[in-house]
């Protein structure tokens, strides 16, 4: 017999882990304490979180929610924690909470004066337009992120990008008719003439007919079925908006506007169509190589230089296009970045069965696509809301806006860190819910293969 | 190689070579830019015939049978599928590609799409099947290439040899006249080779017009009725599996094949 050879004769039986490796004290032993580096670090950085919180918490916590005014506040500061206690003044808070929400959209906007004071005659509740908008968004947006919940609740996504400017503007319902008939020319367009012309000719086609219709006929349109049938609610002009509501409504259309041009810019750039590929990538460039800034500053005050005189074209629509295009960009580069990542076996699978270009690319290479991007989509997503408090710059007054007029006021003036904070304690629940929201997709996405 | 695909005895009662012309190839020309990587080729395959296309690796057969689908545009001369010109028309191609089913080396599943999405996809959205009626025409391939059971998983969960074979039953949902396939089994363990090989008889026994790029030098033997040989972009020779093995007439043959059986 050699030395190399060798039966196992008994099987070894299964073993406790040592005691060292579980519980408490032994990831404690791993993780924070396993060296003499690891052990200072671990024990410096403890010191500094108990310090900095040692100074916030009793700020936020020792702290005044009740009173009309700074000085008020003061007073009952000193009184309740002592002369030398620096508490936070909340107050402002609950006295200015409505309007860093709501701006200065009027409450109850049922008739033409739009009322602001007491609630009229028959009125529906305060503020009721913005409420059943943020509702509205939430319900859209549910069936999309979570896809347990009914299909039949997609329809509420499908009429949500007409009826959300309605709610916020007014106006007569028509108008968002006439827009959603835009698409839906171009969508029977295609699906008539791509047979007869060609399927290129036939997407021109299909793209420019709504265009046009919705830049010289949708308005007539719009006034002409009012005439007939009039359905409308009061006009809330765009300088009322404000606060919250502002910020969400923009970055809620950038978003919901910013994946679908997105989505079609980086596949104009992959384009063999010399044309439409030429003018993606220098969209796209030009686009990711301005600031934001100087594009809202464009819509602000060069565009009207431009535009012929005496039109009026709303500040708030303006904005909402230049974020819009401004995210669109973004996301074209990163949906790029997830097409590019995909095999190209993908698309000859696809080919070989028969598939035309448009329907491997919605039923095999975008779903794909974008679930590789998803981290990179849901960052531009964050990055676009965030960015939404840009628009403080150009006079509109969003919440960070609002901070100056309230700061203004004789009773508020001198106050600072409070505003500030809950602004961004509300930012951060935003963004930190559409980050959480990513990571569980992503997680779910996976398992499932 | 595998000399022997396998140890069954092949059905040969329904596998004759028909008069009808299924892909007619006349003085075809390819480049890649300015390679010149397929060069006149001719080549008529009827309905029936079981062709295996051998040679060394880079001789251009992929391109080859990836112009058969148009996979690849071809630059000169002409290629009639079933009767239908390959030109640069979108209705001929796609009317051609619902008649060939193609299966690839790395198999390109859809990976985000169960095995039953996987193969009932391409029937409801090219061919409008109702979709009950293409979910029975799945499983019922799907039990032909002996898989049934894993219909509702992801590609991701079957081996190799499972997911050639669902990428076989997919191309087959599809009802094609024509079946090509490139190299099927390169990227398989030895062990699974097998299994896919008799996916494939098991085709050819139904009489099936087959173009197969293949090391697999025991199929071409057993099943197909004519073997290729290509090199540098030229088909070099071609003859029945018996003559081609035991009497391969060019030099660039006997070499391969003294390569590739080991002798
Ligand atoms: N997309 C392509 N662009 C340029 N050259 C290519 C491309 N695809 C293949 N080739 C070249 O064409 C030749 C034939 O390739 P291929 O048909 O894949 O050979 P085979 O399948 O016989 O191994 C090879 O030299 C390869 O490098
Ligand atoms: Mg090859």
């Amino acid at each position: 017999m050699s030395d190399i050879s060798f039966v196992r004769t008994e099987m070894l039986p299964e073993k406790e882990p040592p005691a060292s490796t579980v519980g408490f004290i032994g990831w404690a032993k791993a993780n924070l304490f396993s060296s003499v580096l690891n052990s200072v670090l671990t024990i410096l950085s403890i010191v500094l979180v108990l310090f900095v919180l040692s100074g916030v918490l009793p700020w936020a916590f020792q702290s005044v929610w009740n009173a009309s005014s700074l000085t008020e506040c003061r007073e009952i500061l000193k009184a309740t924690y002592g002369e030398h206690h620096e508490g936070a003044c909340w107050a402002v808070i609950n006295d200015r909470w409505v309007q860093l929400v709501f701006g200065f959209y009027p409450p109850y906007p049922i008739d033409p004066t739009m009322y602001l004071g007491n609630p009229p005659e028959g009125a529906w509740p305060a503020y009721f337009r913005p409420i059943a908008t943020f509702v509205l968004i939430l319900a859209a947006v549910a069936p999309v992120l979570f896809d347990k919940l009914p299909r039949k609740m997609l329809i509420i996504t499908a009429i949500f990008p007409f009826a959300m400017p309605w709610l916020m503007w007014g106006g007569t319902v028509w108008f968002p008719v006439a827009a959603a008939l835009g698409f839906a020319i171009g969508y029977f367009a295609f699906k008539y003439l791509a047979d007869i012309v060609g399927e290129l000719a036939g997407l021109i086609i299909a793209v420019v007919l709504p265009v046009i219709w919705w830049l010289f006929l949708m308005g007539p349109f719009a006034d002409l079925m009012q005439s007939i049938i009039a359905l409308d609610i009061p006009v809330v002009e765009s300088r009322k908006f404000g606060g919250f509501t502002v910020s969400i409504f923009i970055g809620v259309v950038a978003i919901v506007g910013s994946l679908p041009i997105g989505i079609v810019l980086a596949l104009g750039r992959q384009s063999d169509l010399l044309i439409v590929k030429a003018l993606c990538v220098g969209f796209i460039e030009f686009i990711r190589g301005v600031p934001l800034i100087t594009l809202l500053f464009v819509a602000s005050t060069l565009l009207n230089i431009f535009l012929p005189p005496g039109t009026e074209f709303d500040i708030i629509l303006r904005v909402l296009i230049m974020v819009t295009l401004f995210a669109s960009a973004y996301m074209a580069e990163v949906i790029r970045g997830g097409l590019a990542a995909l095999p190209r076996g993908q698309y000859e699978g696809a080919d070989s069965l028969g598939l035309n270009y448009w329907q491997a690319q919605r039923l095999i290479i975008m779903p794909q696509a974008l679930k590789i991007s998803i981290p990179g989509i849901v960052s531009n997503f964050i990055g676009i809301f965030k960015d939404t408090t840009l628009v403080s710059i150009i006079a509109i007054l969003d919440p960070l806006g609002l901070t100056n007029g309230i700061r203004a006021d004789a009773a508020w003036n001198g106050i600072y860190w409070e505003l500030f904070a809950f602004i961004a304690i509300v930012f951060f629940v935003f963004c930190f819910s559409m980050s959480r929201y990513s990571m569980y997709l992503e997680r779910k996405l996976k398992t499932s293969h | 190689m595998s000399e022997l695909a396998t140890e069954r005895q092949i059905d040969r009662s329904k596998m004759h070579v028909g008069s009808d012309v299924a892909i007619q190839i006349n003085n075809m020309n390819k480049w890649y830019g300015a390679f010149h990587v397929l060069r006149d080729i001719n080549l008529t395959v009827n309905e029936g015939e079981r062709i295996v296309i051998a040679g060394p690796s880079g001789s251009g057969k992929s391109t080859l049978i990836r112009c058969i689908n148009r996979l690849e545009e071809h630059q000169q001369g002409d290629i009639i599928v079933d009767g239908t010109e390959l030109t640069s028309d979108l209705k001929n191609i796609d009317k051609v590609r619902r008649e060939v089913g193609m299966c690839f080396q790395h198999f390109n599943l859809f990976p985000h799409l169960t095995i039953l999405e996987n193969c009932t996809l391409a029937p409801i959205w090219v061919r409008k099947v109702p979709r009950k009626e293409a979910e029975e025409t799945a499983m019922h391939f799907l039990e032909k290439v002996k898989i049934p059971d894993q219909a509702l998983k992801y590609p991701g969960q079957l081996s190799g040899g499972q997911q050639q074979r669902v990428a076989i039953a997919r191309s087959l949902c599809m009802k094609p006249r024509i079946m090509l396939f490139d190299e099927p089994t390169s990227a398989l363990d030895p062990e699974m080779i097998k299994e896919v090989l008799d996916t494939m008889i098991e085709l050819a026994e139904e009489g099936m017009t087959m173009i197969c790029v293949t090391h697999e030098m025991g199929f071409a033997r057993q099943v197909a009725n004519r073997v290729i040989f290509m090199d540098q972009g030229q088909i070099v020779e071609q003859n029945e599996p018996e003559e081609f093995f035991n009497n391969p007439k060019s030099e660039r043959t006997q070499l391969f094949l003294s390569q590739i059986l080991g002798h």
